[in-house]
């Protein structure tokens, strides 16, 4: 169990994705946890190893690192990564459920079917639109709030995203004060500016993804409610129209070849 | 053999769980299983090696951080995963089962196999009830063992061959702390939705009967 696995369940949802969608996909494996796993990691290795203070006190070092150190960088990353993700298993299980439905539809026979296999209906591509469509924005809309709060954590826990070469520790059983020194903090800054960075441009990506549903759907709405408003007097021949596709739909089905959706 | 092993495992049992049992799965593989082997196993790695006492007495750091941590977190974490996951071994066993007996007597003796009902609700019932017990009882352990779930920066240690009483340091203990407090709050909610799917299963089945005996007798 690592992050390839979740690539696999990621992986999955990609496909219902819209393309805003898969862009933030790629920039979070590509950007964040494979530069995580395979950099940053090596980075923070040896952060309490080399962490050194100017007393020979036992335990001073321990305690000072714990201080300065409440959750260590790499951890509260991978702890980001982790809530980010999540809510994508959202449309995953959303989606499954839909599949499901499809083949218990198929399985009973259903004149409504419009596939002839269930291989067809496990690589259907789902369109967001409908139920599906406010499981995939309540998925967008938490994955900001759980990058905000992450980064806001981040801010707050280290008073900033530069890591400084000395502190200054006065924490018992430290005699007075003692000056301690970060292992590599150059490097270390790099790196969470870096992290800050692509986080703040997934966020912007979510938010333009959040736009774009929205109007989307505003824009189908209006669709509809101007097409109700335009076309009352055709409604008899569109229901004529109607029916006889209906019709053929569900011959079709008896036959079973593929019919054409409505 | 790794947590890959467990997370497919877990993959075939999610076929045939309900809802709330699917939901289950992945709380247990993004907040449990991942969280542990990309976060918490990291932390604990070093635990020995960074547990410092104030002395130069040889054996004492060794002695005190035995009697401090006789099993490490991380381990008793580890064990939990595995023992939680264990009890979905029963439906996969009992639907490999009546697979089995299928194929015995060559001919299709359930309706839907993977469907849960009969002795199979019965076997998922007790795997979810064993799946509870378990959870609660390593809740229990943890607490019991280490006096609750606070880690403490120092202890004193005074175990022979420390002379006196001496400081023991642990290394990162605000770290492990915050991430116990995940293991048991993640813990707590697997307990909660084992328990719903207990309810849920309990209830529709029980309404399944009351509905056929009512039908019965009307007729």
């Amino acid at each position: 169990m690592d992050w390839g696995a979740l690539h696999t369940v990621l992986g999955g949802v990609n496909k219902h994705s819209t393309s805003i969608g898969k862009i933030w996909l790629t920039v979070l494996f590509i950007f964040r946890i494979m530069i995580l796993v395979v950099a940053a990691e090596k980075v923070w290795g040896d952060e309490q190893d080399d962490f050194v203070c100017n007393t020979l006190q036992p335990g001073c070092r321990n305690v000072c690192y714990d201080h300065f150190f409440p959750i260590s960088h790499i951890r509260l990353w991978a702890l980001q990564l982790i809530f980010v993700s999540t809510p994508a298993l959202l449309v995953a299980m959303h989606v499954a459920y839909r599949r499901h439905e499809k083949k218990r539809q198929f399985r009973k026979g259903d004149q409504k079917c419009e596939f002839k296999d269930i291989e067809e209906i496990r690589k259907q591509r789902f369109r967001i639109e409908g139920s599906l469509w406010w499981t995939y924005t309540s998925s967008i809309f938490f994955r900001l709030i759980f990058e905000a709060v992450f980064m806001y954590a981040f801010y707050f826990m280290y008073d900033g995203f530069r890591m400084p070469r000395l502190m200054k520790c006065n924490a018992w059983p430290c005699p007075n004060t003692v000056d301690c020194f970060v292992s590599r903090p150059t490097e270390k800054t790099v790196f969470t500016i870096f992290m800050i960075a692509v986080s703040s441009i997934c966020i912007l990506l979510n938010v333009a993804e959040l736009c774009y549903l929205l109007t989307k759907f505003f824009l189908r709405r209006s669709k509809k409610a101007g097409n109700s408003k335009q076309q009352p007097n055709h409604e008899n021949k569109e229901e004529t129209k109607q029916n006889e596709m209906n019709e053929l739909i569900s011959d079709s089905c008896q036959n079973t070849v593929i019919g054409f959706s409505s | 053999m790794s947590w890959a092993f467990l997370r497919d495992l877990l993959s075939g049992v999610n076929k045939y769980s309900t809802g709330i049992g699917r939901i289950w799965v992945a709380v247990v593989f993004m907040f449990r299983l991942l969280v542990y082997v990309a976060a918490a196993e990291n932390i604990w790695k070093h635990e020995h090696d960074e547990f410092e006492c104030n002395t130069k007495q040889p054996g004492c750091e060794n002695v005190c951080f035995d009697h401090f941590f006789p099993v490490s977190h991380i381990r008793l974490w580890a064990l939990q995963l595995i023992m939680v996951s264990t009890p979905s071994l029963l439906v996969v066993f009992h639907l490999a089962y009546r697979e089995n007996r299928e194929k015995h007597h060559n001919q299709k003796l359930y309706k839907n196999p993977g469907k849960i009902d009969g002795g199979l609700l019965c076997t998922y019932l007790i795997s979810l009830i064993l799946k509870t017990g378990l959870e609660i009882v390593f809740l229990v352990l943890f607490y019991k063992l280490y006096n609750g779930f606070k880690i403490p920066r120092l202890v004193k240690c005074d175990i022979k061959p420390c002379p006196n009483s001496v400081d023991c340091y642990i290394s990162k203990p605000t770290e492990k702390m915050i991430f116990l407090y995940f293991l048991v709050a993640t813990s707590c909610l697997c307990i909660v939705l084992n328990l719903g799917e207990l309810s849920y299963l309990i209830f529709k089945y029980s309404m399944k009967c009351y509905l056929k005996r009512h039908v019965k007798k009307q007729q």
